[in-house]
């Protein structure tokens, strides 16, 4: 199978991170590069929309939202059973792998671009609606119904946090001026969207690389999780797209939103809702060794499957 | 004249509610930069969202200095990453502070 350029820069990255290379975006650069990405994706989702009877994706969103409380469970559960870490840190972390990644979404997307299969581009509607249940489930499996900070703080944080007001942003703008009206805006948010996620990637890569020191801190334990899990989330993601009965490659976004973990709405909303948990714990599981899993391994390795599987299943 | 000048190195994750408790402390304005560094909770390199730190200034009345501080060491010493201290300054237009 052809390897996506996009990957060599995240690798490219990495490899200069670990080397401790003399190379750093400007935090601007990197902030600018979320917004461009986060809006790309909300257009191109927004124009499918505006095309689509998108009443009838109602029961699909709530499907979907609801995965998020599973996968949000399902982490909990497991890092609880282990017994290896107190209630916060495991709460902490099941928020983040039960909410998503907009970034391993954006390498997905660029992959079935890559191989050339279509899928469902409104799926960033499930970005959104993936981004926030876990969010809330993790806060409330640490504090009851009652935050510190009170709902209002919260429910700032997690709505008014760039992933959710970017992307439901560029959905709406998408939705509002349809194909036509998004054409204009093309050579930005659609042609050069590659262009864009390799430099963000290629960020994320000495990102990673960063934090990758503090894996070693973090043990065996952390690693096998965020290793495991993403396997796991992809199953439940996969199962999810078949029962609501999506093409092939929205199977392959889903079990990758399904795989992925938060590291921008979770930490920040984890960080003043939970604040006794850890944020290195999660952090390092989401973005050191998840982020790059999925990014080099993990959707190659989903679309293998569910190509080799889906057909079978009629899906 | 003489004012304290209160310096806080935080997260920035803590932005917003340092604001409105400076603001509620009833002090007059304040003065945000991103900052770097390393200390007790490891390195902060201020490369992504969730690294990045801020140094938050605010000159004032040392009663006003002293209620913020009171109120930072209440609600966030125990759990973020937060170095606080005040120091006498000489200011020259007191009306503002």
């Amino acid at each position: 199978m052809q390897l996506d350029p996009v990957i060599l820069f995240f690798l490219l990255g990495f490899g200069a991170g670990l080397l401790k290379a003399e190379m750093r975006l400007p935090s601007a650069v990197y902030e600018l590069l979320t917004v461009v990405l986060l809006l790309s994706i909300g257009l191109k989702g927004g124009m499918e929309l505006a095309e689509t009877d998108w009443v009838r994706l109602l029961p699909q969103l709530g499907g979907v939202a609801l995965m998020g409380v599973v996968l949000g469970l399902l982490a909990f559960a497991l890092l609880r059973l282990s017994r290896k870490l107190p209630r916060s840190d495991a709460a902490a972390i099941a928020a983040h792998y039960g909410s998503v990644s907009v970034g391993t979404y954006a390498v997905a997307v660029a992959f079935l671009d890559t191989v050339g299969v279509p899928y469902e581009a409104y799926s960033a509607a499930f970005v959104v609606v993936l981004e926030v249940p876990a969010i809330l489930l993790g806060i409330i499996l640490v504090r009851g119904l009652r935050p510190d900070n009170g709902w209002n703080e919260v429910m700032r944080e997690v709505f008014l946090g760039k992933g959710v007001v970017l992307l439901l942003g560029g959905l709406l703008i998408g939705l509002i001026v349809g194909a036509e009206g998004v054409a204009p805006l093309e050579p930005l948010f659609i042609d050069a969207f590659k262009g864009f996620l390799a430099l963000f990637l290629l960020e994320m890569g000495l990102v990673a690389a960063s934090q990758s020191g503090t894996i070693r801190r973090h043990g065996i334990f952390l690693l096998a999780f965020a290793l495991v899990f993403p396997l796991l989330g992809a199953t439940v993601g996969g199962l999810t797209a078949w029962l609501l009965s999506m093409s092939l490659g929205g199977a392959v976004l889903l079990a990758t939103l399904g795989a992925s973990a938060s590291y921008i709405a979770a930490p920040a909303a984890m960080r003043l809702s939970v604040p006794e948990a850890n944020p290195g714990l999660s952090l390092t599981a989401a973005l050191a060794i998840t982020f790059p899993f999925n990014v080099l391994v993990g959707v190659p390795l989903y679309y293998g499957v569910l190509n080799a599987l889906y057909p079978a299943t009629g899906g | 004249m003489k004012r304290k000048l209160l310096t806080v190195i935080t997260e920035q994750a803590l932005e917003r509610q340092l604001v409105q408790c400076i603001k509620a402390a009833g002090a007059h304005g304040y003065t945000i930069t991103e900052a770097r560094g390393e200390g007790q909770r490891g390195v902060r390199n201020a490369d992504f969202d969730q690294g990045a730190n801020i140094r938050v200034e605010v000159v004032c009345e040392a009663n006003v200095a002293q209620q913020i501080s009171e109120e930072l060491h209440r609600r966030y010493f125990r759990d973020f990453a937060m170095v606080l201290y005040l120091s006498d300054v000489e200011v020259l237009r007191p009306e503002k502070f």
